[in-house]
């Protein structure tokens, strides 16, 4: 079980606004780690600044043994690290497939249809949209595609951001299915939610993030049990 | 090496016909009304059916024409907003003149100086457009626009206080002011805001025509191919293109570069069309009527785009006698079809009057694949 991500002490600005202050934490393989936080905590922005949209002033970012803090942020997703960004953001005006497709853009291309294949075997529903606008997709088809377009690349750690925002509880479901099945099928996801219930139920481990702080940290059923945690995200 | 994904792709069969197909048929279209259009012209100078003022339009159809597909390659397919357009036609216009006469004594064959001239114009173009596209392509939308416009400023009011000319031994000199030192005033090639004078007419409608061919062949075909599906996804949505790995400013940049030369051959070609051409015609006007062509025909649309040109050219020399009114033409047929095409009621009649002849046309289609096939 080697370490996969791992990030030391890093700080992120956005302006003037410190919002990210001096967070550690590593993702090992074949692991489900869950970053969970109320809104601002500073979640989503963790993500960005691993896949290079945002840059930490300090400290650093392991990916595979290697420093990815000053990589720039397209090259990042060729070494292996797929984001799917919150709010299922996929290419509305074209097809299912060709969203697909474009998710295999620094792909081998002897991958592709293998990919491609896979992905249609995970989500079983894209399969039968394949020619469709995505644009036209439901809420929880496009969030599938959107995550079906982040494994076309091979990602050997998949950033999961928000995916069940926006979604009727039974797609909420779904969508934890499917995070599951990955899971089993070997795929590193690091996921951030604001459902934190859902989100320690299927993580292995889990951090609680507080204004750009890890509060906590531990495996998702002593989170789940704790008191602190139950009070403030849990609903009691 | 630029279609492999989607060709491996293609290869297992997974892909489906339908993005091919479209492509052929906006090809197909593309060089149809090209192809058409230049017969149609040819024939009509020949028969003597077309008069000697249209004529004269024939090369400047061709130029706009090709201006209307490299701005669409920005505006539609890379989805910028770009006002300066004018300013690398200027660039490619200025460089061409400058070029065909250095060369005039050592190249006597007038296609060859031509073709070099255009290579040259080219070349400044993208130069040009790699220089001001570096800083600017991370700025969106209105800001795009500003910057762009000022460019075509800048370009034009350059080329308001150079000089160029030729010293007794053929060498070429510039200065920003009147005299330029070892040269008279006879041996002026670039003469500030009077511009470009005594140039050699180098176009001809076929080497035009021929320009505009390249132009369509260059766009479509970035379109079409991985890379310009690239530039497209990042239009669509530029969080998930960064998301799956395009460099987001590579793409922008190959674009507007593409574009930007591409219009400098554009502007090369209109140079050698008159015997004088001075700045004022590269000015903010010209940028807003190429973006009109654009609009006009449907941003996005190539073939639609080509069509517009040709018209918008064409209109103002057959209602001569109009030309003030021209701009106020551009504004109000501008507002028309903006009105026309975003105002559901009347798109509802313009699709039931499509809906209408369609039959006929559908019945046309079969006709002649089954000539094809036969």
């Amino acid at each position: 079980m080697g370490s996969v991500l791992t990030v030391r002490d890093i700080n992120v600005y956005y302006g003037a606004i410190h919002a990210i202050k001096g967070i550690s934490f590593d993702v090992n393989k074949g692991e489900i780690v869950t970053l969970i936080g109320a809104n601002g905590a500073g979640k989503s922005t963790t993500l960005h600044t691993v896949s290079g949209l945002l840059r930490s002033r300090t400290g650093d970012i392991e990916f595979l043994g290697s420093s990815i803090a000053r990589t720039p942020a397209h090259k990042i997703v060729s070494k292996g690290i797929s984001h799917v960004p919150e709010g299922r953001r996929i290419f509305q005006g074209m097809t299912v497939e060709e969203n697909l497709q474009m998710g295999a853009f620094v792909a081998k291309p002897e991958r592709i249809a293998h990919n491609l294949e896979y992905v249609y075997e995970q989500f079983p529903r894209l399969k039968e949209r394949t020619k469709q606008i995505a644009g036209t997709l439901s809420g929880g088809e496009q969030q599938m595609l959107a995550m079906g377009r982040a494994l076309m690349s091979d990602p050997r750690l998949l950033m999961l951001d928000e995916p069940s925002m926006g979604l009727a509880p039974i797609l909420v479901d779904q969508i934890f299915e499917i995070i599951q099945n990955l899971h089993k099928a070997g795929t590193t996801i690091l996921l951030v939610e604001q459902n934190a219930q859902m989100a320690l139920s299927v993580a292995d481990r889990a951090y609680v993030i507080e204004t750009g702080r890890i509060t906590l940290s531990g495996t998702g059923e002593e989170l789940a049990r704790s008191d602190e945690v139950r009070k403030a995200y849990l609903g009691g | 090496m630029a279609d492999r994904l989607f060709k491996s792709i293609n290869a297992r069969g997974l892909r489906g016909a339908v993005k091919g197909s479209e492509y052929k048929k906006e090809a197909l279209i593309s060089y149809g009304i090209l192809v058409i259009g230049y017969i149609l012209l040819q024939l009509g100078a020949m028969t003597g059916l077309i008069g000697h003022n249209l004529q004269g339009q024939f090369v400047p159809i061709c130029v706009y024409i090709s201006l209307a597909i490299s701005l669409n390659l920005v505006v539609g397919i890379s989805g910028e907003l770009s006002l300066g357009h004018a300013g690398f036609m200027a660039v490619g216009a200025f460089t061409g003149i400058v070029i065909t006469r250095v060369l005039e004594n050592s190249i006597e064959f007038g296609p060859l100086r031509l073709i070099i001239a255009i290579l040259a114009a080219a070349v400044m173009a993208a130069i040009a457009g790699f220089i001001i596209g570096i800083p600017i392509l991370g700025l969106r939308g209105d800001y795009l626009a500003i910057v762009t416009l000022a460019f075509g400023e800048i370009v034009r009011n350059i080329m308001n206080v150079l000089y160029f000319g030729l010293d007794n031994n053929g060498h070429l000199k510039f200065a920003f002011n009147h005299t330029i030192e070892g040269i008279d005033t006879s041996q002026r090639v670039i003469t500030g805001a009077i511009g470009a004078t005594g140039v050699t007419k180098l176009a001809t409608f076929t080497g035009a025509a021929i320009l505009t061919a390249f132009t369509l062949f260059v766009v479509l075909n970035l379109k079409n191919s991985k890379q310009g599906r690239a530039i497209m996804a990042i239009r669509d949505n530029r969080i998930a293109g960064e998301s799956i790995g395009l460099d987001v400013k590579k793409y922008k940049l190959m674009a507007f570069v593409v574009s930007a030369s591409l219009a400098g051959m554009a502007g090369c070609m209109f140079g050698q069309n008159y015997s004088t051409l001075a700045p004022v015609k590269f000015n903010f006007n010209t940028s807003v009527l190429i973006l009109v062509f654009v609009v006009l025909g449907g941003i996005g649309n190539i073939w639609g785009g080509m069509i517009a040109a040709a018209l918008l050219t064409v209109l103002p020399e057959a209602l001569r006698q109009f030309a003030d009114y021209r701009m106020l033409t551009y504004a109000v047929v501008l507002i028309l079809v903006m009105i026309g095409t975003y105002n559901p009621a009347i798109r509802a009649r313009i699709t039931a009057f499509v809906n209408k002849i369609k039959p006929k046309k559908k019945d046309k289609g079969k006709e002649k694949t089954g000539k094809e096939a036969a």
